[in-house]
């Protein structure tokens, strides 16, 4: 082994050289290329890559409002760091903006969203918040009281994502950039995989989604590896959040975590492999899709009469909660009436949550 | 041997809510040398309170725990048999949590 083998004073003294600069002490390992290197060549590539990343795919164009999904977690509080350092290094003249979704869960959000009101003042980035109880009228810990622990991921993840939408309206942003790394997305692709939702599938592994709808989301961290989004974080002694929030159970998306952080341990490039095959997939013209159009009722986009927030939301307003969860357990007379059964693809059973909405 | 322990990215949490330990130990079974193998498992009768499965899997960190001795990636050092030396400073970061 070329390891220190007995000699470990005089090697971690020393350390091996950089193979970029061969000059400084190398401090990590790439998982993308193995390469070992540095921490300011570590800076300086991984900046660049997500600025080569953001030119390729014209994430941006000059003069475009942006807000940035602000969570105060690691991958939203190294995206506000990177995109104000490259926004000003590379004259992209955007004006950036924090958005942060507070779900009213006490003890977790209302702690995070300390943390993005730093990022406020240590970044210069305006911030704005909304709220589910202003959106809704129900904040989390309410709905948990009501519904108890099962399934409270389908309602705060189909809410979160409305939310993200109408904040950036409020903003009058152009776009909305999100934190998702490629560890996320390879995980969403399992996902997919495994609940055959093709309609999905078909998406998730875009840089940009919603293109045609009124504010379109893109992931300048879609090649990052989540290593290397805490590393950096760690090096440059970022302030960020790192508590689970208190109400997820996470369990089936915890299974593919976990599945692909083994992977990633024996061959790193499997994250980038697996985005590549969810890019691959060619969907074979049988598939039924689903048709998008907007909700009756509250004009957000939709596949079926009401969107899954307002079918949810009628369900918490009228005591009936189970409305709108799941697809098995057959029609009630009130969905018969008013919302067309999910078909197959659309369904969001058992989604679980990690805040990933795409 | 004099060692700090810092725990971060949610880790703290499965040892009191303590980040940073200033811990003494030793090497172990009468040998000179105190590896990374032997102080996780050190780190696991005595630090770690509750879920250990959220920090060890079989007699490693659990996949997306990052080590990183005196702030240097453990991949580079040989992971479970990088050796310790008195004063270093060991670091775990959980990648798992929340972004």
């Amino acid at each position: 082994m070329e390891e220190a083998d007995g000699n470990g004073k005089s090697m971690k003294g020393r350390g091996r050289l950089c193979c970029i600069c061969n000059k400084r002490r190398a401090a990590l390992k790439r998982p993308k290329t193995l390469e070992q290197i540095c921490r300011e060549c570590f800076y300086e590539v991984f900046e660049e890559e997500i600025h080569q990343v953001i030119v390729e795919n014209q994430l941006f164009k000059p003069g475009e409002r942006i807000a940035l999904g602000a969570s105060g977690g690691k991958d939203s509080t190294v995206l506000a760091y990177v995109l104000s350092e490259l926004n000003r290094r590379h004259n992209y003249g955007l004006d950036l903006f924090l958005l942060s979704v507070d779900e009213g869960i006490t003890g977790y959000r209302d702690d995070s969203l300390e943390t993005v009101k730093r990022n406020e003042i240590q970044y210069g980035l305006p911030l704005k918040i909304v709220s589910y109880k202003d959106l809704y009228g129900w904040t989390m810990d309410e709905i948990v009281k009501m519904i108890g622990l099962k399934n409270n991921c389908t309602f705060c993840g189909v809410f979160r994502r409305q939310a993200l939408d109408r904040g950036a309206a409020l903003l009058k942003v152009d776009k909305l950039a999100t934190g998702h790394n490629a560890d996320d997305i390879a995980e969403t692709v399992l996902l997919n995989i495994l609940r055959g939702d093709i309609a999905r599938l078909s998406r998730c592994t875009s840089i940009i989604t919603g293109e045609d709808g009124p504010i379109p989301r893109c992931k300048p961290f879609k090649y990052t590896y989540e290593k290397e989004i805490v590393m950096y974080a760690y090096f440059k002694r970022l302030d960020y959040f790192s508590t689970e929030c208190i109400y997820s159970p996470n369990a089936y998306r915890g299974f593919v975590r976990e599945f692909i952080k083994d992977l990633e341990r024996i061959r790193p490039r499997a994250i980038l492999d697996i985005i590549q095959s969810g890019e691959d997939f060619r969907i074979s013209t049988s598939t039924k899709m689903p048709e998008q159009g907007t909700c009756e009722r509250c004009g957000y986009i939709s596949s079926q009469k009401w969107c899954k927030a307002c079918v949810l939301l009628e369900g918490l307003n009228r005591g009936l909660p189970k409305l709108g969860i799941g697809r098995s357990r057959g029609l009630s007379d009130d969905r018969k009436k008013g919302i067309k059964e999910n078909i197959g693809t659309k369904s969001i059973e058992s989604k679980q949550c990690g805040t990933l909405d795409f | 041997m004099q060692l700090t322990l810092e725990f971060g990215g949610g880790l703290e949490l499965l040892c009191d809510s303590v980040k940073i330990h200033n811990v003494n130990v030793d090497p172990q079974n009468g040998t000179e040398k105190l590896i990374m193998k032997d102080l996780l498992s050190w780190v696991r009768t005595n630090l770690i309170k509750e879920r250990p499965e959220m920090f060890m899997k079989e007699d490693s960190v659990r996949p997306g725990v990052l080590v990183l001795v005196n702030d240097c990636d453990w991949e580079l050092s040989g992971q479970l048999d990088t050796t310790l030396e008195e004063k270093d400073v060991v670091v775990f970061i959980s990648t798992l949590h929340g972004g």
